[in-house]
């Protein structure tokens, strides 16, 4: 490789420079920024009490064990309800393309509980579930965490399977095409074909809904089912002490820290590879 | 004679725009047909209906002595026998070479994935991509990529093979290398019915030439003959366009 020219090399320095007074510029307007938040919120007149009961070492500390044993029943939730969700959306979203009369009833089926739970509040859905099946006397006795999770499948599968349709359909008509001139079936096209473009189209939609669902499992804990919640409500009601809600919300947050770090660089990479190196 | 494709009054309309008029056209064993016209003409039209991706209004389509244009027979199973190559490849860009390649050959000839894939690589070898065989689709030039899509409708042994402007969309250079392999496909015995816009190419290659304007078949014969001595105005005001009637 030959030398840059003196030319290039005045443009890198002059790209370096830039770049370093703008990384003091931000580190400044950071700290800045950072003091006035701190010294507000300080100087405020209720903020020694706020502290006391929101901010407490020594009641985080009591908290954490039982916060942390409601965290596994969250964990098991969320990983129990992505699976269920995932395998649903994507027959309902299946089921939806179908064309024909004779699959009418069907996808007008599909197509009222996608906008039937679309629009119904989680929580309502959780009161409804949790408390109304049982109430049937049908199924036998279940523990509140199955319900919850049973509620949180049904309102997810709502969106995540429109995200699937709109994957499928973003696939060119023509790889449909191509794959049913080999003579592969509908049902085999959709599987082999279309179906893994649209994954991979859809991929950084489905990563946003699944750290959405990471901490709505929280809500769970309506229905009585001892979740980190649950636990740090209970640890509340002993001291009337609010320090245990934020060590739960805490929890949540470096649960769903990992999947956001995830959803960004796959779809940094996905924008990356599709700007083909262009600089703007 | 025992035609292995036969069609008979097909006509096609899309809405109020009859785009095929009525088409008798056959087509006999190892024959190498050239649909020549003009954009809209029907010729592609005409390629869809045959392997039924599109429904014809009216006429009838015989395979090999079965009426394919019959909604009794099962769909699948005739576009099976029939293999297609587009003018924009529609290769699998999630799918490597060989797996686009073997696709069909596993999932609708139950061929077994050893089988497929030697098979599939041996055609890959055969037309100088072998060393290709892993790579995915976007990592070929144009020209490869419509190579590879001619295997993937080979592969399965295909009694007839459909050619819908293959070069149309490639770059000048690459268009040599594809009509390499259909002049190859041809020494074989494949039977070819192919829409073109290459007059050079289906002169050399083809059996008969087939012009169709405004979805009627206007003249049809031997290469030789119909660009020398076309007899219908509308033939020769179109080879004129083209510059292609010298020679």
């Amino acid at each position: 490789m030959t030398a840059p020219s003196a030319l290039e090399l005045e443009r890198r320095a002059y790209r370096a420079r830039r770049s370093r007074r703008s990384i003091w510029v931000s580190i400044a307007s950071t700290l800045v920024f950072a003091a006035l938040i701190w010294v507000g919120v300080v100087s405020t007149p209720g903020w020694h009490s706020v502290q006391q009961s929101f901010f407490d070492p020594g009641e985080a500390w009591r908290a954490v064990p039982s916060v942390l044993a409601g965290l596994w029943l969250n964990i098991r939730v969320l990983f129990a309800s992505a699976a269920c969700v995932l395998v649903l959306s994507i027959l309902l979203a299946a089921l939806r393309t179908l064309r024909g009369a004779v699959f009418f009833p069907l996808r007008a089926a599909v197509a009222i509980y996608t906008d039937l739970f679309r629009g119904l509040p989680l929580l309502i859905v959780l009161y409804l579930v949790g408390f109304g099946i049982p109430a049937l006397g049908f199924f036998p006795r279940m523990p509140a965490g199955f319900w919850g999770t049973v509620a949180l499948v049904i309102t997810y599968t709502a969106y995540v399977s429109e995200v699937f349709r709109a994957g499928m359909e973003a696939v060119h008509p023509s790889q449909r095409l191509a794959a049913r001139s080999l003579g592969l079936r509908y049902w085999q096209s959709l599987r082999l074909v279309v179906l893994p473009q649209a994954l991979r189209k859809v991929t950084p939609a489905l990563m946003n809904d699944f750290v959405s669902l990471q901490k709505d499992v929280g809500l769970i804990s309506v229905l009585g089912a001892v979740d980190a919640v649950r636990a740090a409500q209970i640890q509340v009601s002993l001291n009337y002490n609010f320090t245990p809600y934020l060590v739960a919300g805490l929890c949540f947050v470096v649960l769903a820290v990992p999947m956001i770090r995830l959803t960004d660089w796959y779809s940094a990479r996905l924008a990356r590879r599709e700007q083909m190196g262009s600089v703007v | 004679m025992s035609a292995l494709l036969s069609l008979t009054g097909i006509r096609k309309s899309f809405g109020d725009h009859e785009v095929l008029a009525g088409i008798d056209l056959e087509l006999a064993q190892h024959e190498v047909v050239a649909l020549i016209g003009a954009s809209g003409s029907g010729k592609s039209t005409l390629l869809r209906c045959v392997n039924l991706l599109e429904r014809i209004d009216d006429g009838r389509i015989v395979l090999a002595g079965e009426d394919i244009s019959d909604p009794r027979v099962d769909a699948d199973g005739v576009r099976a026998r029939i293999g297609v190559v587009f003018q924009h490849y529609n290769l699998f860009p999630h799918l490597s070479v060989i797996d686009n390649v073997t696709l069909a050959a596993r999932h609708v000839h139950r061929m077994s994935k050893a089988d497929a894939t030697a098979k599939g690589l041996a055609l890959l070898e055969r037309i100088g991509l072998g060393a290709k065989a892993r790579d995915y689709p976007d990592r070929l030039s144009g020209g490869q990529q419509q190579r590879v899509a001619i295997v993937r409708a080979l592969v399965t042994d295909p009694a007839l093979l459909l050619l819908d402007e293959i070069t149309s969309a490639l770059d000048p250079e690459l268009v040599g290398e594809v009509l390499d392999l259909v002049r190859s496909l041809k020494e074989q015995g494949t039977t070819i019915l192919m829409a073109t816009h290459e007059m050079d190419f289906a002169r050399e290659v083809a059996d008969r030439v087939v012009f169709l304007d405004a979805g009627t078949i206007v003249e049809q014969g031997a290469p030789d003959a119909f660009f020398d001595h076309p007899e219908q105005e509308r033939t020769k005001r179109f080879l004129t366009r083209l510059g292609a009637r010298r020679r």
